[in-house]
């Protein structure tokens, strides 16, 4: 037997109220969580910006260097710790395998914060803040950030990009104006 | 070409079955636990190394693990399982005969070949680039060829399936609609084309970059049509998964649907938006704007979630019917506690469908809200959420179902029945931490796919907090659970098909507390359930919309904590 016959009009027979209640509520709730990354940006503090460019590694290197060259405060290490000016553009290079320079940012300044790599993917993710943003070879991204807090923040690399990727990291200073 | 001589009946569900269509289900269903057995493996060494007091796996082993874990058990187990289930859902469902057993070989044998090529490649160990192998890193030239023949494979398993639902339509092996299930099916392989045709795009061109024929592949591009497989493949799951919740529903309680067209509009509605989901990888992107971003992102408004909670109402609503339907009346749950609980396959459907909708769905929509992805990509709260959905949800349905394919399809009868009752549950333990500790730790800003977060080698110095740790911890300690789970489930699948007791030509298997009759009356034909009254089902389905309102605006409050960025 396996097979009976069909029970036929099944498409006409009426929807259970209990369910058509529920199609309407999650309807209703996924318009108002569409809706809200919306207004997000209209009201919210944390939004990514739509800035970005082609570019090739060797000319980002060179505006990264750039940037070292003029605002090298002191050497950490393998790294230059870089204190551009407030609200200016400062630049972060990811490369295998590590996040280049250091930045000192200052609390409550804005910053127009490149990123980029100059071999292959990387993920820029700041920690313990915990702001995660991919970094693409060939693409320069722009995002303008406010610091809020003091302290000393790492910087992790959080896309695979070879036997050495976990230890690649790099550092983000934030102080008071002094 | 329609001798009786290629078939069998059923004794037990009266399905008259293909013999062609049967080798065919066991050569993939026998394949893909192979393929879970090795991934599942790498998979446990892969968490005992990220506990931080474990390590077990030197660096480049480790990468090598993770590539190889990705391949295995997120490709071919579930691909291989889901060729099982669409001859079962064309051939075996609508009494047919398969179209061209041959090209389904065909898929059969070039899936295997991809597979076993893919893998060679990663242990080889110049192909540690991730399961998602995103340029400019390179692998080895066959670690991509072998997965464009899986792919191609898997297609011309489509092809198979849908040539079987013309021919049961022409030779009129069944009345009127095809039943919900095979719709079920039928969504998983219109996705499954979509998917797989993406993953050969951008394949073969990444292969010719690889032997040097190409000068490049763009990164970004690769990423939005490579994840045009990955994610969508993960959606064949769901509409897979989907429709054996509604098959062993059907075949263990004779639950039926409580409204057809509302399932089946859910299915559509798959079909439909689905396949937006590649944005979820790309929310953090440079050169992606933001309105492309929120609409595909939210697959549209959020229609393919609307299908997911649809699903999330029926699934429960049908076999609270049924159950009502046969006295247990008492109360909001009766129908609930006096479920078959010690049935496997129904314990392990029920443990999918709830993990699935608390742990993987909601988690999936909270991170792929446009902005508070950002302070998620790339931590391991990401595979805690696709541990949820992929493992929770479809490998632990796949394993539900295979405690009655087992009887019905390889005509064993199952052993060591104990240690079956159990396995969903033990499984389910193990997976639900997995996916809790990984997402906790993620929250915490523990990146994913990264083999020393003490950063002992670095250049530079960073410390994670003691919670970071433990939550690693626990992560190893769920994975030791599932672990044991998973053996549960190898040891008794793999010895009841080799060595269990034969089915008999007449004999009649029980699977549930219905008659075999009525189970392949439930889920052979369409039709509405009578009963009306769901309030238990009500109940269910409030919590969880009250838990993921919260959960979401939850983050939100997170997001809003961190520094400003425009």
């Amino acid at each position: 037997m396996g097979i009976a016959s069909p029970r036929a009009g099944w498409w006409k027979e009426p929807i259970h109220k209990v369910e058509l209640i529920w199609i309407i509520v999650a309807f209703l709730w996924g318009l108002g969580m569409f809706f809200m990354m919306i207004y997000w940006h209209g009201v919210g503090n944390q939004n990514l910006s739509n800035e970005a460019y082609r570019i090739t590694p060797a000319a980002y290197a060179a505006k990264v260097d750039k940037m070292t060259e003029e605002y090298t405060v002191r050497q950490e290490g393998a790294f230059p710790v870089v204190r551009p000016p407030p609200g200016s553009d400062v630049y972060m290079m990811g490369r295998v395998y590590m996040w280049w320079p250091m930045l000192e940012l200052v609390k409550g300044e804005t910053y127009r914060l490149h990123l980029s790599s100059i071999d292959l993917q990387h993920g820029f993710s700041l920690q313990p803040v915990n702001i995660n943003l991919q970094v693409h070879p060939g693409y320069e991204s722009v995002v303008t950030m406010t610091p809020n807090q003091t302290g000393q923040f790492g910087i992790v690399c959080n896309e695979y990009c070879g036997f050495g990727h976990h230890t690649m990291t790099g550092r983000i200073y934030v102080v008071d104006n002094k | 070409m329609t001798a009786a001589t290629h078939f069998r009946t059923c004794p037990t569900t009266g399905l008259k079955i293909d013999r062609s269509a049967e080798n065919l289900i066991k050569a993939n269903a026998v394949v893909a636990v192979v393929f879970l057995l090795i991934g599942g493996l790498f998979g446990l060494s892969i968490a005992l190394t990220r506990w931080p007091a474990v390590h077990l796996l030197p660096a480049d082993w480790f990468y090598l693990a993770l590539t190889a874990h990705g391949f295995d058990v997120l490709l071919a187990w579930i691909i291989f399982f889901e060729m099982a289930v669409l001859y079962f859902a064309s051939a075996i469902l609508l009494n047919s005969r398969i179209a061209a057993p041959r090209w389904g070989w065909a898929q059969f044998w070039l899936m295997l070949v991809g597979a076993l090529m893919t893998n060679v490649a990663v242990l080889q160990g110049n192909s540690s680039v991730m399961f998602t192998s995103y340029p400019p890193l390179v692998a080895a030239p066959h670690f991509y060829l072998g997965l464009v023949l899986f792919a191609v494979g898997a297609l011309i398993g489509c092809a198979v399936f849908f040539g079987t639902l013309v021919v049961a339509r022409d030779e009129k092996t069944y009345q009127g609609s095809v039943p919900l299930v095979t719709f079920g099916a039928i969504t998983a392989a219109i996705i499954a084309v979509f998917t797989l045709a993406c993953g050969a795009i951008i394949l073969i061109p990444t292969f010719l970059w690889s032997i040097g024929i190409i000068s490049g592949v763009d990164p970004l591009m690769y990423k939005l049509v490579w994840w045009g497989m990955g994610h969508s493949s993960q959606q064949i799951n769901v509409a897979a998964h989907v429709a054996v919740w509604y098959a062993i529903g059907a075949m263990v309680l004779g639950a039926k649907p409580i409204s057809e067209k509302v399932s089946r509009m859910a299915f559509l509605m798959y079909i439909l938006f689905l396949q937006l989901a590649s944005a979820h990888h790309l929310l953090v992107e440079p050169g992606v704007s933001s309105s492309w971003k929120i609409f595909n992102t939210s697959y549209a408004m959020y229609l393919a979630v609307l299908g997911s909670m649809i699903h999330g109402m029926t699934v429960p609503g049908a076999i609270e019917a049924a159950q009502r339907a046969k006295g247990f009346n008492k109360g909001l749950f009766e129908w609930l506690r006096k479920a078959p609980w010690g049935n496997p396959a129904f314990a392990g459907m029920f443990l999918s469908l709830v993990m699935f909708g608390f742990l993987g769905g909601i988690s999936g929509v909270v991170m792929g809200t446009e902005q508070i992805n950002l302070i998620i990509h790339n931590t391991i709260y990401v595979p805690g959420h696709f541990h949820a959905t992929v493992v929770a949800g479809t490998t632990l349905a796949f394993m539900a179902i295979t405690y009655l394919l087992v009887p019905l399809i390889f005509r064993r009868e199952v052993m060591f029945k104990k240690v079956a009752q159990w396995q969903p549950y033990v499984f389910g333990l193990g997976i639900a931490g997995i996916s809790l500790f990984m997402m906790g730790a993620g929250t915490l800003g523990v990146p994913r796919r990264h083999w020393d977060i003490t950063f002992a080698d670095a250049l530079s110095q960073f410390q994670f907090s003691p919670a970071a740790f433990l939550m690693l911890a626990l992560n190893g300690l769920s994975a030791i659970v599932a672990a044991i789970g998973g053996a549960m489930y190898i040891i008794v699948v793999v010895c009841s098909v080799f060595l269990g007791r034969k089915i008999g030509d007449n004999e009649v298997v029980q699977l549930g507390p219905v008659s075999g009759a009525a189970s392949a009356a439930a889920v052979a034909r369409y039709g509405n359930e009578g009963t009306l009254k769901i309030p238990g089902t009500v109940v269910l389905v409030a919590v969880f919309f009250v838990s993921f309102v919260l959960y979401y605006f939850v983050n939100w409050k997170y997001l809003a904590e961190v520094w400003p960025l425009k």
